[in-house]
């Protein structure tokens, strides 16, 4: 298993993640994903992608500085974006419940030992 | 947006709006345009479509060569533009996307885009038929008339 696989499973293990992933925040391509089999990777890393380059822009035009962390709460889950190296993204999905808490603090230490 | 075949307008309108696409051009397998969007010189077009079709008929023989199962899609990623090219079927034949993009967009955006507009061109798809015979006398005309729709003059 790779490393990016076993970083990953330390976000699935979390209860209420449907899905974690690390995409290219430039092209939305997907490196590595471990999400549900209802889950188009695809379409999630191309979308999450857009979605953090497009707030980046919003936040930069704020003076805002580079969004560190990004949290879409929806009606039937949570989206969680946080940068990673190399121009990275490690993507969340979550149902509703999830504690958003440990997400993030597990995302920020996945987030650190991505190379 | 132009188009010689009236069933690709309505999905290509589609994948235009949603991928953000500079350049689009659909064309056969043989480099025939079936439609274009942002191109202004039939020179360039047609350039296009050649060398497009080339590609993909190259790359097909590459994975031939190695056993490989057909490439189906090739990307060239430039600094400032990246270019999309797909083969896909479609009741009406084999055909090939060009798709060129800039930093406004994302490959995996128009990856998934054009996955949509594949299905999309499946479904409005008529079932193929004859082509119809063209004439060595006709042909200047049959291209005339091509180049006519797709450029609006």
């Amino acid at each position: 298993m790779s490393n990016h696989q076993k970083a990953l499973e330390s976000l699935t293990a979390i209860h209420g993640v449907r899905g974690a992933m690390i995409a290219t925040g430039d092209d939305g391509i997907v490196v590595a994903e471990a999400v549900m089999e209802d889950v188009d990777g695809a379409a999630l890393a191309a979308l999450a992608s857009s979605l953090t380059r497009r707030l980046e822009g919003a936040a930069a035009a704020a003076s805002g500085g580079r969004p560190g962390f990004l949290h879409l709460q929806a009606t039937g889950g949570a989206l969680l974006v946080c940068p990673a190296g190399h121009g990275l993204l490690l993507v969340v999905i979550a149902e509703r419940g999830v504690n958003v808490g440990r997400a993030r603090l597990e995302m920020a230490r996945v987030a650190e030992t991505i190379t | 947006m132009r188009s010689v075949e009236p069933w690709v307008v309505a999905p290509l309108e589609g994948f235009l709006g949603e991928s953000s696409a500079r350049l689009v051009l659909i064309m056969t397998s043989a480099g025939q345009v079936i439609a274009q969007h942002g191109f202004t010189r039939a020179l360039d077009v047609m350039s296009a479509a050649a060398l497009g079709a080339g590609i993909m008929a190259s790359a097909q023989e590459l994975a031939r060569v190695i056993s490989w199962p057909a490439f189906t899609t090739v990307v060239h990623q430039g600094t400032r533009q990246g270019h999309f090219l797909a083969r896909f079927e479609t009741p009406r034949g084999v055909m090939i996307g060009l798709v060129v993009f800039g930093s406004e967009t994302s490959l995996g955006l128009v990856q998934l885009f054009f996955n949509q507009l594949v299905l999309d061109l499946k479904q409005a798809a008529p079932a193929e038929k004859q082509p119809p015979q063209v004439l060595p006398a006709d042909f200047e005309k049959e291209l005339n008339a091509s180049l006519r729709t797709l450029f609006g003059r």
